[in-house]
């Protein structure tokens, strides 16, 4: 009746438990506060079933922050675990320990380093190319909700059974039924295939909206580099999440139906698994880092009062960028044993990867240069990520030489590369993106003394808790330990320090958000607080929500930034055309997630019937014709 | 007719999505070409295969996207029975189709030659199954657009959604005849 899901399991070691009892009870705080409140029915028609991008993309930002919690308490065992356990075991077992790093690492990247990033261009890109929506409403909100889906199962294996002990990528033959016989490696491919359709379907909808619902006049030269920026990175999404697809497609085949793609016996290659992860798993991290380059993009001529440095070269370097992210995933594992010649190739394409990038840096820092500069949170990260992100790509540019990285592979000083990388890169301008929307999104502005004190203590708490990385690297110590020897233990308390500098910012920024709440009527935004450049400073905060009262007509770039210099146009009431809500994206999404939980445990019956509901609820659909209703602007 | 279609969002936002299924494809060739020698003992195709039985059905499938196109035409023209007709046929040879694939499969299997005989085995299956459930996935929209048809009547909405399944349709027949050239043609002529 239930596959191989039994009591035993639910029943777990003592910090296991607490984590468990956290979900659950967690869950039914939520669900009972809503009770409480009488909030069902708000939330319902307001936020589960609405198809707006502006909601939908708060929805994102709010799920991603959930999870961001989750994955820094995972951080901040391990740091915990590794400061203490020099010489001896410490207080996380090896299994759990394994199955903690696999979970921060999964969680930081698909749901809250992806969230955060469809989030942002969720509520961004339709208002800055003058569009009243994306292209398809109900597949916006169905990819969300799918998302959802899959972080929902990442936690469930909190509550029953155990997560996978394998690393981030789960690389064969550990992740095969042999070495993993557990549930773990089924919910990891389970929770990733659902949310990667979901960012897949989201790749494909982005990009219709960029090509083909801009404002009139907006030509692809006269897009804000934020847009371009957005469109190379779903380039990459439809054509490298198709392969994480296959790849984890292929292992769950291995596992449930014992075919021999990745297996030790009967032909099958291991290496070939990691050859495939990684040509999604490289172009996934300038899925990433490409539309923070474009918020700094934004960010920098705003702060810096001045028209950005070089914009055509900004567009060819996000291009080639998009391009060269293609021919390089060998660099994730030159000790593979390829001939020295394909090693150098990769070395070779991997650096030339730094051409590009160079040229934005050097685009920005030409912005700001005799720019007069206001030093507001948005550019204090800016200029915070761009201190730790050329460290970041030096070390990167390191790792290249092949000769290099057979030293380097799989040391800490790869761990601390990476996350120079996700952090002072990618993190930092998502929260840079955070603080200059946030008032355009809220109606408010942030409170900006703690948005400095948040800023520096995660700069300061990132140096401490990285820095240290990079040497014990130098000094030979591999990534991945539960049990450390005694001489790297100094330079891990000062990590573990740094962690906690780091969960500082973090608090600073709860409380920034939550006082600047609680003085709202003292801040309000207006529509345009900072004298901004583009569209969607040029719509009341928030946006009305048909966005735009009348389509706005771009005549250059820094569309609202010529507007505002030839004087304000009046705005006709017209008829507006708007999406319905609709409740099909979550159902989809719940029938999804009791799907990959049944198949998960191996209960067949349920995975067919859930199967079969998805279907019928999609056809169910195609028969409705009456999803859209109109509406006047006030 | 056609200039229409290239300013429908719907259209491109299709076309987009097979660009990323013919992505998928692109990994599950790459997987194969790369474990077609891992036999390790077991069959290898050559053994296996016969060509005429595999000819057989690619003209089925050929057929299939020609009809699929003449059903279109119907479409554009506003002939409701015939765009009945021409789905109707293109279902049939699309379900002749899957049961030779079946039977092809059903009779691999009952040899002792599975998906779990050898890694090559598992390239094979998997390539060739995940397209037969494109197939089948297709004809099963096909069966659910001639309820449209007949129910709703050739309005702009069920034409453009004939569209997109001939587009799907025809995109299936492309990769079949890559599948047909290097799995079997290469294979059975034992080139590699």
């Amino acid at each position: 009746m239930f596959g191989k899901l039994t009591l035993d399991a639910f029943v777990h070691g003592p910090i296991e438990t607490v984590a468990q009892l956290t979900v659950v009870f967690g869950a039914l705080a939520i669900v009972g506060l809503l009770f409480y409140l009488k909030r069902w029915g708000w939330l319902w028609r307001e936020w589960l079933t609405t198809v707006d991008h502006k909601k939908i993309g708060v929805m994102y930002l709010a799920l991603s922050f959930v999870m961001l919690t989750r994955g820094a308490v995972d951080a901040f065992l391990m740091r915990a675990q590794q400061a203490i356990a020099a010489g001896q075991p410490g207080y996380l077992p090896p299994d759990h320990y394994a199955q903690i790093f696999t979970a921060h690492g999964i969680i930081m990247i698909f749901f809250v380093a992806m969230p955060f990033m469809f989030g942002l261009l969720n509520y961004i890109v339709p208002l800055q190319i003058g569009s009243r929506d994306v292209a398809y409403p109900f597949l916006n909100s169905m990819s969300f909700w799918l998302t959802v889906a899959g972080a929902v199962l990442i936690n469930l294996s909190l509550v029953a059974g155990e997560f996978a002990a394998t690393g981030w990528l789960a690389y064969p033959p550990l992740s095969e039924l042999e070495f993993s016989p557990g549930v773990g490696v089924d919910y990891y491919i389970w929770a990733l295939q659902i949310a990667g359709i979901g960012t897949l379907l989201s790749g494909i909808n982005f990009l219709v909206t960029i090509v083909k619902m801009r404002a009139p006049g907006m030509t692809l030269m006269r897009m804000p580099v934020f847009v371009w920026t957005v469109l190379g990175s779903m380039l990459l999404v439809i054509f490298a999440f198709p392969i994480l697809t296959a790849t984890l497609g292929l292992l769950s085949l291995d596992r449930l139906l014992g075919m021999h793609f990745f297996t030790t016996d009967l032909g099958g290659s291991a290496m070939m698994y990691v050859n495939l992860i990684w040509a999604w798993g490289h172009p996934e991290v300038y899925i990433l880092i490409l539309p923070a380059f474009g918020i700094f993009s934004e960010i920098v001529p705003v702060f810096s009062q001045k028209k950005l440095f070089g914009y055509t070269s900004m567009v060819v370097a996000t291009i080639l960028i998009v391009f060269l992210s293609f021919v390089v995933w060998v660099h994730h594992f030159f000790t593979m044993g390829a001939s020295a010649n394909v090693n150098a190739f990769f070395g070779i394409m991997t650096m030339v990867i730094a051409i590009p990038t160079g040229v934005k840096v050097f685009n920005w820092l030409f912005t700001m240069f005799r720019g007069r500069i206001i030093f507001a949170t948005p550019m204090l990260w800016f200029m915070g990520f761009l201190t730790t992100f050329i460290l970041g790509g030096m070390t990167g540019v390191l790792m290249a030489i092949p000769g290099a990285d057979f030293q380097l592979h799989n040391s800490l000083f790869l761990v601390a590369h990476f996350h120079n990388m996700i952090i002072g890169g990618v993190l930092f301008g998502f929260f840079a993106g955070f603080v200059y929307w946030f008032p355009k999104v809220t109606g408010f502005m942030l409170n900006e003394r703690l948005g400095k004190y948040a800023f520096w203590s995660w700069l300061i708490g990132f140096l401490f808790a990285f820095i240290p990385l990079y040497a014990l690297g130098l000094m030979g110590m591999t990534r991945r330990l539960s049990q450390v020897d005694p001489l790297f233990q100094p330079l891990l308390i000062v990590a573990a320090f740094g962690a906690c500098i780091i969960a500082l910012g973090m608090f600073f920024q709860v409380l920034q958000v939550v006082v600047s709440f609680r003085q709202r009527k003292k801040h309000i935004a207006g529509s345009d607080p900072w004298n901004g450049r583009t569209l969607e400073w040029s719509t009341s905060s928030p946006p009305p929500h048909y966005n735009f009262a009348s389509v706005p007509v771009v005549h250059g770039r820094d569309a609202f930034w010529m507007m505002k210099q030839e004087g304000a146009q009046s705005s006709a009431h017209k008829e507006i055309t708007i999406p319905k809500n609709t409740s099909l994206g979550l159902v989809v999404a719940a029938l999804a997630l009791v799907f990959g939980f049944s198949i998960v445990w191996h209960i067949w019956w349920l995975v067919l019937c859930t199967a079969v509901a998805v279907v019928v609820v999609l056809i169910a659909r195609s028969f409705d014709e009456a999803t859209e209703y109109t509406t006047t602007s006030s | 007719m056609i200039s229409d279609h290239s300013k429908d969002k719907v259209v491109f936002g299709f076309w987009v999505y097979l660009m990323s299924d013919c992505v998928l494809f692109a990994g599950l060739f790459a997987t194969y070409a790369v474990l077609q020698g891992a036999t390790f003992g077991a069959a290898t195709l050559e053994e296996l295969v016969s060509l005429p039985f595999v000819f057989v059905e690619t003209l089925l499938l050929l057929t299939s996207s020609f009809t699929v196109g003449l059903a279109l035409l119907a479409a554009h023209h506003r002939k409701k029975i015939w765009t009945l007709v021409g789905l109707g046929v293109t279902l049939l040879l699309g379900l002749a189709f899957l049961a030779m694939e079946a039977s092809e499969f059903m009779h691999l299997v009952a040899e002792g030659n599975g998906p779990n005989a050898s890694a090559f085995l598992s390239a094979f299956f998997t390539l060739l199954g995940t397209h037969g459930v494109h197939v089948a996935l297709g004809a099963l929209w096909m069966l659910i657009l001639m309820a449209h048809v007949l129910l709703k009547g050739l309005t702009t909405g069920t034409v453009r959604k004939l569209v997109l399944l001939s587009l799907f349709w025809h995109f299936l027949d492309i990769i079949w005849i890559f599948i047909f050239t290097f799995v079997y043609l290469l294979g059975a002529l034992a080139l590699v």
